[in-house]
């Protein structure tokens, strides 16, 4: 029954030095994930971005990258998860925590994403953000599918 | 949600980021209203403790007590818990979309 964490395991038909790439390679991370970040990732660096869904390009990101690790096969990042009131100063939330790990498969690649912070969080921003925004979200995820599709 | 609900529910998150109370909301959830005493059967930690650990709960209103006799007994009152698990829910639903696109681009 935690509320803290989420936890997803992927097996994707890539090669681990693909799926490695599109996740540490800010502007292939970018892309799936629906920010548009320019600086690399860099243990210790701060990553910042604007959203690029239509109706949400005012928002930025701002990751704040611990750990690019090849050898272990680990990426991690800190972040504020669904930050989308631009009126809310989010700088003074604790973060969520979202890490990466990558193993190497018969079939490709398995990837294993934890993000975990989230009981931390202050409860109204559980409950407003959601309940503001409605679909918002889900619309931004469409777009995006949208969007990949016409530049595939 | 009003406001007022919002700010009520406030200390949820918290509420649940310990051991002890996480297995207390456990113990409660199988639907039996449960004394001090019994929560405390089992537990490495004080009566004093626990009951400490129910205070907060119930100030998350994660907890209901009531009075029966002499006995205090206290129940689980979950809804701020569905909340915090829908919240759960669409954060989880917007990765499921993120590794939808990351198949997408790693596959292709």
């Amino acid at each position: 029954m935690s509320t803290d964490k989420i936890e997803k395991h992927v097996e994707l038909k890539a090669s681990l030095s693909r799926v490695w790439r599109a996740i540490t390679d800010s502007t292939e991370f970018g892309e799936w994930f629906g920010v548009a970040l320019t600086s690399p990732f860099v243990a210790g660096a701060i990553v910042r971005g604007n959203i690029t869904s239509k109706g949400y390009e005012h928002l930025t990101a701002e990751l704040h990258i611990d750990r690019v690790d090849e050898a272990a096969r680990i990426f991690a990042f800190r972040w504020h998860p669904f930050a989308i009131d631009p009126a809310v100063d989010y700088s003074s939330e604790p973060m969520t925590v979202v890490q990466f790990a990558l193993t190497e498969t018969t079939r490709g690649t398995h990837l294993e994403i934890i993000e975990t912070g989230f009981d931390a969080l202050p409860a109204s921003r559980r409950t407003k953000a959601f309940a503001a925004n409605g679909e918002g979200w889900t619309i931004q995820a469409k777009n995006l599918t949208d969007h990949l599709a016409k530049v595939a | 949600m009003t406001p007022l609900a919002v700010k009520q529910r406030a200390p949820v998150f918290a509420a649940l980021g310990d051991p002890t109370r996480l297995r207390l909301v456990a113990r409660l959830a199988e639907g039996e209203p449960l004394s001090i005493s019994q929560l405390t059967d089992g537990e490495k930690v004080t009566r004093q403790a626990i009951t400490k650990h129910l205070e907060v709960l119930a100030e998350a209103g994660l907890v209901i007590d009531r009075r029966r006799g002499r006995e205090r007994l206290y129940e689980l009152d979950a809804a701020p818990l569905d909340e915090a698990r829908e919240f759960l829910d669409r954060v989880s639903a917007q990765w499921d979309q993120a590794i939808a696109r990351l198949r997408a681009l790693v596959e292709r």
